[in-house]
């Protein structure tokens, strides 16, 4: 159908949008990979020539390596079963009928908008504060001893922090979804006697199958690389030093920066993998 | 008789939401509601709710103490800047691929994508040194333009995903009238993807003005958004709870209001319209 001069400008439209992320991805991707292959201290004499794959064991051999591989699989994995059950519950609930549905959403929304440092340090000195939070407060109203929650329950803590900031996220995508189920279906279900449970079980959750994968991918993404909710509240202490952090730490607290892009590419590989199934799902889409 | 029961469904419902979604926003009403106490209210034993003598005085404070304009002007122009940006650079790309579809399309949407997977950290230090290199640490161009590229794909996808439902068929009448490639975008396109353009720019706005890796290690004092001037906060002035609940309220107010418009596409903008 297009003819070839519309097909020659299309290239040439193509072309600023492909070149700019094609320098942007390969540019730095090409210098960490050098990087990684080097022993490279930028206050400690610079570049001190080549060390094979010397970062990349060291990396994986130091003693803070598997805590930090622990510590991003249990935000991860804590943030996700947080956001993905209570996000499909609240999506179920928001879907039915009732009054200043408008006003709810909006209430419910609100959090993804609030940016990460401002979650963070609320949380952090108002919520969580042993001494002046209101979880202190709330806990000495009940008689108990208040709790100095990012020293004492840090995991925990970081994980109520950004479940707060995702909810939203996951309870959005799940209400697009549960909105374009055909309701025909569910009440002719009704008719023939299902209860509400097996509704749920057998016509809402498949249904919701496709959009929970897309939340577990997509928030698996962001939530690999979370890097301020720990920045400004715990810095990395109390065990939550995550592998992001830990590449941070190397790269520029500690100026070692051979060490830290052989993290880098480790934290590639991962992201990669993620991001494989991902695009699985949204290529098979584009066919459709 | 049935239509009682409904009505009483629906009194649970709505009970069972507004108190679901008022815990959900508890913090943020807490935030703001603090920002307006003394120090001394703020942090009251018990909480204080709504009695108590309501105060302007700690954003005058805050902006006494770190010329909060300069670092909202910040965000405003890398915000603002790299979206519109991103949006001039996208709109042809989106455009072709949408109307001009090759073999190659799908594998280059999908690339584009593949970029954004790339996680910041891996890439910190070789930014950080064309940075230095180029002198443009602590500029506002250099985020512009960092952002803009960490952005690129969602704004061209969710362009694509809008100029997708442009029926072609007009295109081609628009041709067959004799419009040249000019005016078939000016005055043909551009008037149907005015909406598409106005959501992406809203999404994009909203995720670079809370974006908190590039913006909190790439800039000083200098060209510090929003963001950076918030971590500032972090201690020991994060104790001042109606200060800080003043500086958080000012830094996440506009961008509030404007997500308000966007909920729709943040759906599609963020599952790169796999889910609509």
């Amino acid at each position: 159908m297009a003819t070839q001069h519309s097909r020659s400008a299309a290239r040439i439209m193509m072309a600023p949008a492909v070149i700019l992320l094609l320098g942007w991805m390969l540019v730095p991707l090409t210098m960490t990979l050098l990087f990684s292959f080097k022993k490279y201290l930028p206050l400690r004499g610079g570049d001190l020539g080549w060390v094979g794959f010397d970062n990349y064991i060291r990396f994986v051999s130091s003693s803070a390596f598997w805590p930090s591989v622990q510590a991003t699989l249990v935000i991860v994995g804590g943030v996700l079963a947080i956001t993905v059950i209570f996000g499909v519950l609240l999506a179920l609930l928001l879907d039915q009928p009732m009054w200043g549905q408008g006003i709810v959403r909006i209430l419910v929304i609100a959090p993804f908008f609030v940016m990460p440092t401002v979650s963070a340090l609320v949380w952090k000195n108002m919520f969580m504060d042993p001494v002046n939070g209101l979880f202190a407060h709330l806990w000495k109203a009940f008689g108990a001893e208040p709790i100095s929650w990012l020293s004492e329950a840090s995991m925990q803590s970081i994980i109520l922090i950004v479940s707060w900031q995702w909810l939203p996220f996951a309870t959005l995508i799940l209400l697009t979804a549960i909105q374009s189920l055909d309701s025909e279906q569910l009440e002719a279900a009704e008719m023939d006697g299902a209860s509400p449970l097996a509704r749920f079980g057998y016509i809402i959750l498949p249904h919701l199958g496709r959009a929970i994968t897309v939340v577990v991918l997509i928030q698996t993404i962001f939530l690999l690389s979370i890097f301020a909710e720990i920045f400004v509240t715990t810095g990395g202490s109390f065990g939550t030093r995550t592998l992001t952090f830990l590449i941070f730490q190397r790269v520029l607290e500690s100026q070692n920066v051979g060490l830290g892009s052989a993290g880098g590419v480790y934290a590639i590989i991962l992201a990669n993998i993620v991001a494989a199934f991902l695009m699985r799902i949204v290529g098979k889409n584009l066919d459709a | 008789m049935a239509r009682s029961v409904t009505q009483q469904r629906k009194a649970i419902n709505t009970v069972a939401a507004w108190a679901v979604g008022l815990l959900i926003f508890f913090p943020i009403l807490w935030t703001i509601l603090t920002s307006f106490k003394t120090e001394a209210q703020a942090i009251n034993d018990p909480p204080l709710f709504f009695f108590f003598d309501w105060t302007l005085e700690n954003y005058a404070v805050v902006q006494e103490r770190s010329d909060y304009m300069r670092f909202l002007w910040n965000s405003i122009a890398i915000a603002g800047g790299s979206t519109v940006l991103g949006i001039i650079i996208a709109i042809p790309a989106a455009w072709s691929m949408a109307f001009v579809p090759s073999k190659r399309t799908k594998d280059i949407l999908l690339w584009m994508l593949s970029t954004k997977m790339l996680p910041a950290v891996g890439v910190l230090y070789p930014i950080y040194l064309i940075f230095i290199r180029l002198g443009m640490l602590d500029s506002r161009t250099g985020l512009i333009i960092v952002l803009m590229l960490c952005n690129l794909p969602i704004i061209v996808w969710m362009l694509y995903t809008y100029f997708k439902e442009i029926p072609g068929e007009i295109l081609e009448a628009a041709r067959m009238d004799g419009a040249g490639l000019k005016e078939e975008i000016l005055y043909v396109l551009t008037p149907m993807a005015i909406p598409g353009i106005a959501s992406t720019l809203l999404l994009n706005i909203i995720l670079a003005w809370n974006e908190a890796f590039w913006t909190l290690n790439l800039t000083a004092a200098k060209a510090a958004p929003l963001t950076a001037f918030i971590a500032s906060y972090s201690s020991p002035e994060g104790l001042f709870y109606a200060k800080l609940s003043a500086a958080s309220t000012m830094a996440i107010a506009p961008i509030l209001i404007l997500g308000w418009f966007s909920q729709k596409q943040l759906v599609r903008g963020l599952t790169f319209g796999a889910v609509k």
